[in-house]
């Protein structure tokens, strides 16, 4: 079984919520990354996702594209990145790592080539931003023959029948994008999208996850009651990003920011 | 196809090539590669353009304003004193710098603003390099009483200032981009976040033939009056069609504006010219066919300037508008199919072709068609009289006065 299936079978053992956590590869710079792994993990992170950086992130808002600016500006190549998650996996076998990014640079170097590489290195899953699903066919099989999942984004506009065609080529979760928007963008109107993911959960049959613009412990309680996971990414990143290259300060506030978030989502989990 | 030139603004859509496939591909090239959140935006803009292509009353208010407003159809102008000078083949300049606003940009605002309108989306946004994409934007926008927002690199809003000014003085609000390279590239970025934020009342108007399908096509249909009307022309002035065309291509919406009519055509030869900047051996320059290999930036697949690690690299032009790492799949599709022909020019040689029209016709081109004009000079000295050349002269030179007045050492 996969790293991402045990994850979300576990946590459905003990009908918890899962949290998924994601801070840029090589932010500040690629040797701060795997401390900032663990640090997430202290803090009660099911799952980590690892922004892979890339010179035109169109998807991301101003601070994810800062984070892919200062990766890139401390040479985070993806060799780089299948190093941190490599040296990560020296002292955590269990906690999956979901790489997401944008195709080109998978692309670039061969999709089997990628999918080889990072499956070697303890990558569990990829998320490609800009891959939908009518573009994904040799992609998905050539990840999939590697043992990548390959987790897919559903948004609030995705009609009935894009799920399903998704849901065909995803595995591992799905990432319901909660708002239309970029990464970090305005907050999460929970009622309105939470007869959506319903609908996503009964189409899927996989886990879903729901992420963008989840930022406070009280916006992951309220987002946590409709799905599977919740996904927390710019908040993070900030952290980072204020403590600039104090990789011991920023991963002390990581891993006390991930804990409340825990804290907030097992309370309503709880109660539910 | 009639001998006169025919301004109908869609005519012959779809008879050139069956290209792009249903799902936007030109054999590998193109396609549909952005988050989700836009799939299903993109997917009702194609049925909309789809609808209006066959809807009468939209492509006759399409042609009456191209006719009354644009200004068409645009001239096809024997350039005999700068033809004499060069010998070899007579060149003819397809005057899109006479179109309002100053170039061909405006004939596909037109028409992406007319079909907002029927989409009842009223706020538009759009990326500009040079300015003149956003010029044309936010003047229809302003005849249409629409809000305007218009995404400019901070590099390019210094280069531009003259423009950006205009886009003001006609209502639109100019945000400077300041994120990666602050160009043309980076000001695309960030129209389509301001898009996939704002989908719902907001109508993306693309200034190239580049980004998700069916952007591509619709740009190059809006466009191809530009090619229509002058092989109508070329028949009435000379009895048969050019023995090649020139344009010069950033993303490429006005050389593919002229070549699309004549791509059945094999005698005619298809050259589009790609910004070599200081020359494509110092690799400052913005020739992704030339020099570049494919991969998938703004939605489509397509040749690029990238590095080793696939990661999208600055590019270098004299012209704001060229200053593009990537360029529209169908050309990366004509160029892999020979049908086409991709050259570069330097910044130098385009300076000079810039100041040889200048002084020879009373004409001033604009920096990007200098690379054309430039490539058409080399190519007509070794053609004969008896052949010729149309050029698209895409737009005017008065915004680069101050590019050119900098260049000469003279403070405006």
């Amino acid at each position: 079984m996969s790293r991402i299936s045990a994850c979300f079978e576990s946590l459905a053992a003990r009908r918890g919520k899962g949290l998924v956590t994601f801070i840029s590869a090589g932010d500040p710079e690629p040797n701060a990354t795997p401390a900032l792994m663990h640090a997430l993990v202290r803090g009660g992170a099911d799952i980590i996702e690892l922004g892979v950086p890339f010179s035109d992130p169109m998807a991301d808002g101003p601070v994810i594209q800062r984070a892919s600016e200062r990766a890139l500006e401390h040479g985070t190549t993806l060799d780089e990145v299948y190093r941190c998650v490599a040296k990560f996996r020296e002292q955590d076998n269990t906690t999956p790592v979901v790489l997401m990014g944008y195709l080109n640079p998978f692309e670039h170097v061969g999709a089997a080539r990628f999918a080889e590489r990072a499956h070697a290195a303890g990558v569990d899953g990829v998320l490609v931003v800009d891959l939908p699903p009518e573009e994904a066919e040799d992609f998905n099989r050539v990840v999939k023959a590697a043992g990548v999942d390959q987790v897919f984004l559903v948004a609030p506009n995705s009609s009935s029948e894009r799920v399903k065609m998704i849901c065909n080529y995803a595995s591992g979760f799905v990432y319901f994008v909660a708002v239309k928007g970029v990464t970090g963008d305005k907050a999460v109107d929970v009622d309105v999208i939470n007869a959506r993911i319903a609908e996503t959960r009964t189409l899927a049959s996989l886990p879903v996850g729901i992420g963008f613009g989840i930022r406070t412990p009280q916006a992951a309680a309220a987002s946590a009651a409709s799905a599977d996971a919740i996904i927390v990414g710019s908040a993070l990143v900030e952290i980072i990003e204020h403590h600039g290259t104090n990789t011991e300060a920023a991963a002390g506030a990581l891993e006390v920011f991930v804990r409340s978030l825990r804290d907030a989502i097992d309370g309503k989990a709880h109660a539910a | 196809m009639n001998a006169k030139p025919d301004s109908t603004a869609l005519t012959g859509v779809g008879h050139e090539t069956s290209l792009p496939d249903a799902r936007g591909h030109f054999g590998p090239y193109g396609g549909r590669f952005v988050a989700e959140t836009l799939m299903g935006p993109l997917a009702e803009l194609e049925a909309a353009y789809h609808r209006y292509l066959g809807d009468a009353e939209f492509l006759a208010e399409l042609d009456d304003d191209l006719t009354h407003y644009v200004g068409r159809p645009s001239p096809l102008y024997y350039a005999r004193r700068w033809s004499d000078e060069l010998g070899g083949a007579r060149i003819y300049l397809k005057r899109e710098d006479l179109n309002h606003t100053g170039a061909h940009k405006v004939n596909n605002t037109v028409g992406q603003a007319l079909l907002a309108k029927r989409m009842g989306k009223m706020r538009v946004i759009a990326e500009t390099g040079a300015g003149q994409h956003g010029v044309a934007t936010a003047t229809i926008a302003a005849r249409l009483g629409m809000r305007c927002c218009v995404y400019m690199g901070v590099d390019d809003i210094k280069r531009q200032s003259m423009n950006v000014f205009r886009m003001k003085m006609l209502g639109a609000e100019v945000v400077g981009v300041s994120s990666g390279s602050r160009t043309l590239k980076d000001a695309l970025n960030e129209a389509m976040r301001d898009w996939v934020s704002n989908v719902d009342d907001t109508f993306y108007i693309i200034g190239t033939v580049a980004c998700p399908h069916p952007y591509p096509a619709m740009v190059r249909d809006f466009q191809a009056i530009i090619g229509r009307e002058a092989r109508a022309q070329s028949l009435q002035r000379e009895g048969r069609l050019p023995d090649a065309l020139v344009a010069c291509v950033g993303g490429g919406s006005n050389a593919i504006g002229l070549f699309y009519p004549f791509i059945n055509d094999h005698d005619v030869k298809l050259i589009g010219v790609e910004a070599g900047g200081d020359g494509v051996a110092t690799g400052r320059h913005s020739a992704p066919l030339s020099a570049g290999s494919p991969g998938v930036l703004h939605g489509n697949r397509t040749y690029l300037m990238q590095d080793e690690c696939g990661q999208i690299e600055e590019t270098h032009s004299i012209s704001a508008g060229l200053d593009y790492p990537g360029v529209g799949p169908e050309h990366s599709w004509l160029k892999d199919s020979g049908r086409a022909q991709y050259e570069t020019i330097t910044d130098t040689e385009a300076l000079a072709a810039f100041r040889h029209l200048t002084r020879t016709e009373g004409i001033i081109p604009a920096l990007e068609s200098s690379h054309a004009l430039a490539h058409a000079a080399k190519l007509a000295r070794d053609m004969k009289r008896d052949q010729f050349i149309v050029v698209n002269l895409s737009g005017r030179g008065d915004k680069d006065m101050h590019t050119v007045a900098t260049i000469d050492g003279i403070t405006l």
